[in-house]
């Protein structure tokens, strides 16, 4: 341990301290701001970022995300520059900007920055050497910080979207007495196979329902690990003492559960969601009559 | 734990009130299946409410006393698996496909009456007895 914590044996050189090159940088960087950041609003135009943006509005954004990064490059805390990417992504996610853009912008402004280096110190390759070990590993961490930031501002858009299609995407509803419907609308996940099934039969026990239609209509595929899961469902709701029927099967599912072999042969299937619920009501005991056919004349509309 | 199994008319109700060892469901299989004969009963009842798990044994012996009662002549419908237990024996893959089930025991009593009643009925013979029977 005490080996390791000698000072280097090379002699010792009249190095300014990372700070004091960092201040020079920031004074730079200030200095030649408009020159730097329109060169970098260009850079992006011909790079095709950002397109959904109109020119006003990246030059704005170029101006405040330059300042800020200027900003984290002096005072070295991020939380300013984390804040204001969060806000910027707040702002452009829903415009469709994508991920790769804005990893791109940043490094597009790294790039910049150090060319404008390169162009200054190119007199003095000792110092500029000395400039690019203090800029860099602030650089990559401000692009970091932002990257970082617009994906972690995405995941939590995605999530709070799952959760509400979670919420949205199971209604079990009650059409008559002792009669269930559930129509599923688009594609079933596993897990989202597993809700419908504990919800279903939630629903069949506080419903005390008797018969249950469940309408695939708006469901465009299948596979095997769902359509075992369906199998599962009807079974279980069996068990609850309740007869399931699925309705609108579409040809495309049909043929791909014939063509991999899952068993259908328990399940109740009528073509259509009308179909279902007819057929429910006959197993209840329901018989529609028109009222004409049943000798009461028809209410006057009022 | 001993399972009570209470006559009421034509059918015999065994409400399992708690988590049962092996040699309990056994003696229960036992005892319906005396019953059954002795009490000249149409149906059998066995309620699960209960229950919070069902293992495979305990599925296997409700499905042998459903099988040996319909040797003895009667029907059986098992009543109130719980939400959670149907998902989980369907997804064990354990079998209860050819056992009659229903909700609760008011549904249980209604289901057997309709079997019993269509049974009378292709067999009017057997409907006249048990009518003179019931006065």
């Amino acid at each position: 341990m005490a080996k390791l914590a000698e000072p280097p044996a090379r002699a010792p050189q009249p190095l300014e301290p990372t700070a004091e090159l960092l201040r020079e940088l920031v004074a730079h960087l200030r200095q030649n701001r408009t020159q730097l950041r329109e060169e970098w609003a260009r850079r992006i135009t011909e790079a095709k970022l950002l397109t959904a943006m109109s020119k006003d509005e990246i030059f704005a954004e170029a101006t405040a995300v330059y300042d800020n990064y200027v900003e984290a490059l002096e005072s070295g805390t991020f939380e300013a520059l984390q804040a204001y990417a969060r806000n910027l992504s707040e702002r452009i996610i829903p415009r469709g900007v994508e991920t790769h853009e804005v990893i791109g912008i940043v490094l597009l402004l790294r790039d910049v920055l150090a060319r404008s280096l390169f162009a200054k110190y190119q007199t003095d390759f000792a110092l500029l050497n000395r400039i690019l070990d203090a800029y860099e590993p602030a650089a990559n961490r401000i692009a970091n910080t932002v990257a970082v930031g617009f994906v972690q501002e995405r995941e939590r858009v995605i999530r709070e979207q799952q959760e509400a299609i979670r919420i949205l995407s199971t209604p079990v509803l009650q059409v008559r007495e002792r009669l269930l419907i559930l129509p599923i609308i688009g594609v079933i996940d596993p897990q989202r196979a597993r809700q419908l099934t504990e919800q279903l039969l939630r629903g069949i026990r506080a419903n005390r329902a008797k018969v249950v239609v469940i309408d695939i209509t708006g469901v465009p595929v299948m596979d095997a690990t769902v359509a075992n899961h369906l199998v599962q469902t009807v079974e279980a709701a069996r068990l609850l003492g309740a007869t399931v029927i699925i309705t609108g099967l579409s040809p495309e599912i049909a043929q791909t559960l014939v063509t991999i072999g899952v068993d259908l042969g328990k399940m109740n299937t009528v073509g259509d969601l009308q179909g279902g619920i007819e057929e429910a009501e006959r197993a209840l005991g329901y018989k529609i009559v028109l009222m004409s056919e049943a000798g009461t004349p028809p209410p006057s509309p009022a | 734990m001993q399972v009570p199994i209470l006559k009421q008319g034509l059918f015999l109700i065994a409400t399992i009130q708690s988590a049962l060892s092996d040699a309990d469901l056994l003696q229960l299989r036992d005892a319906i299946v005396e019953q059954v004969g002795k009490r000249r009963s149409r149906g059998v009842i066995i309620d699960v409410t209960a229950l919070d798990v069902m293992d495979s044994f305990a599925t296997r012996t409700l499905r042998d006393i459903s099988q040996m009662i319909r040797l003895r002549g009667a029907e059986t419908v098992i009543v109130g698996i719980q939400p959670e237990v149907a998902l989980a024996l369907v997804q064990l893959g354990l079998n209860l496909a050819d056992v009659d089930t229903a909700l609760d025991l008011e549904e249980g009593l209604a289901f057997l009456g309709q079997k019993i009643k269509s049974f009378d009925h292709k067999a009017p013979n057997a409907g006249r007895e048990m009518g003179t029977r019931e006065r």
